[in-house]
């Protein structure tokens, strides 16, 4: 029971966006996806999450093909926290983590304890009344999140859960992020599968169970993070000389540039 | 330092509630509509009140109302009853459209007609009044061909038609609707129409241009039971259809991939939304000419009184739109007596204004 892309490849008016890409996140783990500006990491959340379909290759969920399932029970088990929001309505914030409960059938109440509980989660219940439009960004991104927290709340009878975030930690600040980190680890000790693009190495390093770097449309390595992070990959990916250490409290990788 | 935070974060959300809860308003909108439109009964060249109105009513209800045929009862079971039922249903109609497309677009100022389907209608109308007129005498073109319905809107309703399915065509493509596109192709084929329309006006001798400018200005005054009936039946397939997608319209809201992401089959929610806005404002237009903003104002009052959950926003609108179209019907019946101004002279001038005020409000608070 896994979301695993097999030998995906996407083609898109004359460019290859993505070559032959295998990768699974496995419930329970961290998966976390770097790599420089423009290499692939946004094109393959959108072909792991269904939004486009690849050219080449096979995107497997829960022992069938992605798009085999019903787009209701789909959305019980997949949720997906884009990097930039459209909304521009004056929802507030309790309306719009309600919103993440639409796939479910538990009723107001059960509902409306969950929309409290999910934003409580992530430090946003002082936001439950406010209009979603005069927010700040960080504020926007944390009830965007507690909203992708509401979609998968409870287990599902049907499949291991996943959650997909497209850099869900580019408008928090330090508390935040950790807050964000701490999250995500709690939901993978649950069961959850997680995704996540990442820009900070050290944060990946941190949080993550599997690394996979991306590079010019195709995966440069993966693995758990103290396999993958070398001085050599770094410098041959990113470009930027650095040194690895190790940090003193969790004995990770800790990237020095 | 705590406690500070939290009492500052306390006193923010505080300010910003919204001003009527959505059941509050639901309610005050339901009891006002009944009430204005008993109000418009009375209302008119010839001014009846209350008393004589209940009384009418009342006798015509009773076994024996044959018997008694007074000029009163004509006047309004003949004459105002359809014609106020006529403005509740076409407000409801192009008012719960509006919220509709609002939400499908994904803009606030969008409006039923962007769809292309009121620029088809015109179009559809002015050939009819131009050809028909010159083929077959001004008498068949407006008197009842089609279960008591003129020639011009059965014309106006196919112009509708047609000009819909070309805007939904251009923006469909293999991946889907893009309601970016269909904005464009809207615009697109407005100018198209109006183009059109210039052109037949141009070819019209004077009598058609009147018919023409008068059928633009939107026009109540021709209601009859037959259209009350057409009308009412839309209206109803309308409001018991847009409760179904309501929700999938709120998640909409944040876009379209975000809705497909919470179990929502968004292209199969486009056809339906379009196809249902389609044949409303269609009928809509066929039968009452263009009544404009009343689909552009009132979603967005409703909007800013009780939040954009369509759940609440689609009846609320239909309610208020109703009673906007009635009230300016009214008006229309007596601001320039002895005669009548078309009704859509009215819900512009009441509209418009109002609808200036409100985007001040809107760029001060930005």
């Amino acid at each position: 029971m896994t979301l695993a892309a097999h030998n995906i490849s996407l083609h898109l008016s004359g460019f290859d966006l993505l070559r032959n890409v295998s990768m699974q996140v496995q419930p329970g783990a961290v998966t976390a996806i770097v790599g420089p500006n423009g290499a692939g990491k946004s094109s393959l959340l959108r072909v792991l999450t269904g939004e486009m379909a690849p050219t080449a290759g096979e995107v497997i969920f829960n022992q069938r093909p992605l798009n085999d399932w019903p787009v209701q029970l789909k959305a019980q088990m997949l949720a997906v926290l884009p990097q930039h929001s459209l909304l521009n309505f004056p929802f507030t914030a309790n309306e719009v983590v309600g919103l993440g409960r639409i796939p479910h059938q538990t009723g107001t109440n059960r509902d409306a304890e969950i929309i409290a509980d999910a934003l409580k989660l992530v430090d946003a219940q002082y936001l439950q009344r406010r209009f979603y439009t005069q927010m700040s960004g960080g504020e926007k991104q944390r009830v965007q999140l507690a909203r992708v927290l509401a979609q998968i709340w409870l287990p599902c009878e049907h499949g291991e859960q996943f959650l997909v975030l497209d850099e869900p930690t580019s408008a928090f600040d330090l508390a935040h992020q950790q807050l964000t980190l701490d999250i995500v680890r709690q939901l993978a000790s649950r069961g959850v599968g997680v995704v996540m693009v990442v820009h900070d190495l050290n944060l990946a390093a941190r949080c993550a169970d599997n690394l996979v770097v991306f590079n010019g449309g195709e995966v440069a390595a993966q693995g758990s993070p103290e396999q993958v992070l070398t001085e050599q990959l770094i410098d041959q990916v990113f470009g930027v000389k650095v040194t690895i250490a190790r940090h003193p409290a969790t004995n990770k990788p800790l990237i020095i540039s | 330092m705590p406690t500070t935070r939290e009492s500052w974060r306390a006193k923010e959300w505080t300010s910003s509630l919204r001003r009527i809860r959505s059941p509050w308003l639901l309610a005050i909108l339901a009891l006002l509509l009944p009430a204005v439109a008993l109000f418009s009964m009375t209302v008119g060249t010839v001014s009846i009140s209350f008393v004589d109105a209940w009384h009418a009513m009342a006798v015509s209800l009773s076994a024996d109302s044959q018997a008694v045929t007074s000029q009163t009862q004509v006047i309004l079971f003949d004459i105002r009853l359809p014609r106020v039922l006529l403005a509740m249903f076409v407000g409801s109609v192009l008012a719960s459209t509006g919220a509709v497309m609002q939400g499908l677009f994904r803009n606030p100022l969008a409006d039923p007609s962007l769809i292309g389907v009121s620029g088809g209608a015109s179009v559809g109308a002015s050939l009819v009044i131009v050809f028909a007129t010159g083929l077959f005498g001004s008498s068949v073109v407006e008197s009842g061909v089609l279960m008591g319905l003129s020639l011009v809107a059965a014309g106006a309703f196919l112009g509708g038609f047609v000009a819909t399915i070309l805007v939904y065509r251009l923006a469909t493509s293999g991946i889907g609707t893009s309601v970016t596109t269909m904005l464009l192709a809207g615009i697109a084929i407005g100018a198209l129409a109006g183009a059109l329309n210039s052109l037949l006006s141009y070819f019209a001798d004077n009598d058609m241009l009147r018919q023409i400018s008068l059928w633009q200005m939107g026009n109540l005054s021709a209601a009859s039971w037959s259209k009350v009936f057409i009308m009412a039946l839309v209206s109803l397939i309308l409001l018991l259809r847009f409760p179904a997608d309501s929700a999938a319209l709120n998640a909409l809201l944040l876009g379209e991939s975000e809705a497909r992401h919470l179990g929502i089959d968004v292209q199969q929610v486009k056809r339906r939304l379009i196809v249902l806005t389609a044949l409303g404002v269609g009928v809509s237009v066929a039968l009452a000419g263009m009544v404009g903003f009343v689909g552009l104002v009132i979603p967005h009052v409703v909007r800013l009184l009780i939040g954009p959950d369509h759940r609440w926003l689609i009846p609320c609108s239909a309610l208020a739109g109703a009673i906007l179209l009635v009230i300016a019907d009214s008006l229309a019946r007596v601001v320039v007596l002895p005669a009548e101004l078309p009704t859509g002279i009215l819900t512009a001038l009441l509209g418009a204004p109002f609808f200036i005020v409100l985007l001040l409000q809107q760029r001060r608070e930005v």
